[in-house]
């Protein structure tokens, strides 16, 4: 299970969700919603250094449900989130951290295309090819 | 030939051994013995039955090393495809590092780097026709792009210039039905020259960029929709600095034009389009001469089986509705007169009207306007007649199911034609004119008496006003300037848009390719009135046709009636 969101500032709405598997999409999207606000939290405790990974866990979310929740924020505001499965315990920090760096060059490659509004939802198929390349090393 | 190259002894056929198997068979094909010395000879290819299309020719004979002359046999050995099998082969020779095309070998030893250099050279060549070979192939040429074009710079100081100057000579020769052509990815001389000047148009420096912000502005003017023009960026900035070089423009405008011709925008940039080759490509004068393809010529080519179809099935449907018209009509003269006039009339006003629709859509959307008018016939020459104009313009737009897939197949049936077809325009068209015109009068004359004089005055109305739109389109106000050249080509088509019965006669006044507009300009106009005078004659003569026809059937009628009152009246008689 993983799924991955792009949030934006000013009002945080998603420029780009991908899950797998794809059922019980509803609920990772309240998941990610309501983990915006722990990364909203800890960007204005931070301060001076703006990029940086943080873990969200299980602590926040229901705890019924094995999530982990992971962030990441860009220099721009712009987050991550990711959210997998506690019983996929082979996924360690390191491979999180590359897996967020990997989202972020992607990203800035779209950012360079002309065309590409900021703000708008993701369309590109290259992006979509790094994400889906990502889900299946995980999955 | 099998046991001397060693395949025996060793036991496969590795590309030292297919090397020296080809060569034998050049030389026993030549009338040499069949030994290993033969191999020194220098010899012409070796002739192998028709296989596929799409050769992989640099492997035809390793023996054209020292600068020979390609001869006939080369354009045989086109036709044939060693394709998959020689894949693996050619990945092997072409890793090692490419070694300059260097003396005559003096042992068997080398004959593997003269394969190697060999088939080097004949890379460029082989090249452009293995990316005729389908889609798929070119990836596995991918690799062989890389050290090829990074042999380009050393090129010139090799005694292979010789070699090179056979390979352009002979190049111009097969260059119609090389194969390479089948590929829709690949830019033509007078497509890079246009993209280059439109690079200097937006920003003077060659060897700088184009920022992301002006060519958002340019690439706008085409009106793709912008997740197109998105992806199309993302296709050719290669390097996603948000600036485009000049081989990247190039390869930006390049997916533009086909997107506007219908094309699918691919997952991933091809190989052709990759800034490494078309900068490799750009440094080399004489590979230019090579990538002289017609890249026309595949999409007209495709265009002209589908469009030979539909006009076949058109003329079909045209025929039996003239003739269903007549018969319902009553017998006598005039009203089949008027009948037939309101047949031509309506067969040309129905053309004229899905023309001008197709023409208004265009400007809009080109792939709106492409359904409607495969739905109606007779749109064969206005597509021949744009996938001639391609070079310099973007071409008009390919129906929009037109896969590249199966453009690739229809492609290759065509490309003898259409190049036959092409090489003969730019001589033939002012001695083809006068013919035409004398041949349409006398029919024309031959029609009056048949006919009364109505019929002709609404049909030539129709072909003024047809005249009269060919010069608005073809005066467009200026925009960038691809689409006013696209206009001007539709101004061209409209008036090929009456019954087409014999297209092919119009088809080498059709395929005008334009590597300079004003020209040819006249030329066109007057053969296209040519062709519009036949084509006239054509429809006068096909409603003629329906008509005696219809005649007869009455005369037969009569004559049954007057047999069955005869048959009545005589056994009165008799008895």
């Amino acid at each position: 299970v993983l799924v991955n969101v792009i949030c934006s500032p000013p009002q945080n709405y998603p420029l780009y969700i991908r899950s797998i598997p794809t059922e019980n999409e509803l609920k990772f999207h309240y998941t990610v919603h309501t983990s915006l606000d722990v990364v909203d939290e800890k960007i204005s405790a931070m301060g001076k250094a703006l990029v940086d990974q943080r873990e969200l866990y299980l602590g926040l979310l229901y705890p019924t449900e094995d999530y982990k929740v992971y962030g990441y924020v860009t220099n721009s505001k712009v987050k991550f989130v990711m959210v997998v499965d506690s019983s996929n315990t082979a996924l360690r920090d390191n491979e999180i951290r590359s897996m967020f760096r990997k989202l972020h060059n992607s990203y800035t490659d779209i950012m360079c295309n002309p065309f590409y509004n900021p703000g708008d939802r993701i369309h590109s198929r290259a992006f979509d090819n790094t994400v889906n390349s990502m889900m299946m090393q995980v999955c | 030939i099998t046991e001397i190259c060693g395949a025996k002894r060793v036991g496969y056929f590795g590309p030292a051994q297919f090397y020296i198997a080809l060569k034998l068979i050049a030389a026993a094909q030549s009338g040499f013995p069949v030994r290993i010395e033969s191999i020194k000879n220098e010899l012409p290819l070796p002739r192998f039955m028709a296989l596929k299309n799409d050769s992989e020719v640099r492997y035809g004979t390793p023996a054209e090393l020292h600068g020979t002359k390609f001869q006939a046999p080369h354009a045989n050995l086109e036709k044939n495809s060693y394709k998959r099998t020689d894949e693996g082969d050619k990945q092997e020779p072409k890793s090692p590092p490419m070694s300059p095309i260097c003396s005559p070998p003096a042992s068997p030893s080398t004959y593997q780097r003269i394969p190697l250099s060999y088939g080097y050279g004949k890379s460029r060549s082989g090249l452009e026709q293995q990316h005729g070979a389908p889609y798929e192939v070119r990836h596995s040429t991918h690799q062989q792009d890389g050290p090829s074009s990074g042999n380009y710079g050393a090129k010139p100081a090799l005694s292979s210039s010789t070699l090179n100057r056979s390979l352009s000579v002979e190049r111009e020769q097969p260059e119609s039905s090389a194969h390479y052509s089948d590929d829709p990815w690949r830019i033509t001389e007078e497509q890079r020259d246009y993209y280059i000047n439109q690079f200097r148009s937006l920003q003077p420096d060659l060897n700088s960029f184009i920022s992301g912000s002006v060519a958002k502005n340019f690439f706008t003017k085409s009106k793709l929709p912008i997740p197109e023009l998105s992806h199309i960026w993302e296709l050719s900035d290669v390097d996603c600095d948000g600036a485009l070089t000049l081989p990247e423009f190039c390869a930006a405008f390049h997916l533009v034009v086909a997107r506007k011709n219908g094309y699918q925008l691919p997952e991933t940039l091809p190989e052709t389009l990759l800034p490494d080759y078309l900068q490799a490509a750009s440094l080399k004068p004489i590979r230019d001469c090579m990538l002289y393809d017609s890249y026309s010529e595949p999409l007209p080519g495709s265009q002209q089986t589908r469009d030979f179809s539909r006009t076949e099935k058109a003329s079909a449907e045209e025929v039996p509705d003239n003739s269903a018209l007549l018969q319902d009509a009553k017998k006598g003269q005039e009203e089949k007169q008027a009948l037939k006039v309101s047949t031509a009339l309506k067969t040309i006003p129905k053309e004229f009207q899905h023309l001008t629709v197709k023409t208004a859509a265009q400007e809009s959307n080109a792939l709106k306007s492409r359904p409607r008018s495969r739905s109606y016939s007779s749109t064969s020459i206005e597509d021949a007649m744009k996938k001639g104009e391609e070079p310099p313009t973007p071409p008009p737009r390919p129906q929009k199911s037109h896969s590249r897939a199966s453009s690739l197949d229809l492609n290759k049936i065509f490309q003898q034609n259409t190049q036959a077809v092409r090489s003969g325009w730019l001589p033939p068209p002012p001695p083809a004119l006068p013919p035409r015109p004398s041949v349409s009068q006398t029919e024309q004359v031959s029609e009056v008496e048949l006919h009364p004089q109505m019929n002709r005055p609404p049909s030539q109305a129709e072909e003024n006003t047809s005249a009269k739109k060919e010069v608005v389109l073809a005066q467009p106000p200026s925009k960038p300037a691809r689409r006013k050249l696209r206009t001007e080509t539709q101004g061209l088509e409209t008036p090929e848009l009456s019954p087409t019965i014999n297209v092919t006669s119009s088809l080498p006044a059709v395929k005008s390719h334009l590597p300079v507009p004003k020209q040819s300009s006249k030329q066109k106009r007057a053969i296209q009135t040519a062709i519009r005078k036949n084509k006239e004659a054509n429809a006068v003569l096909a409603r003629l046709n329906s008509e005696l026809q219809q005649q007869l059937k009455e005369v037969h009628k009569e004559r049954i009636a007057l047999e069955t009152q005869l048959e009545q009246l005589r056994p009165v008689t008799v008895l």
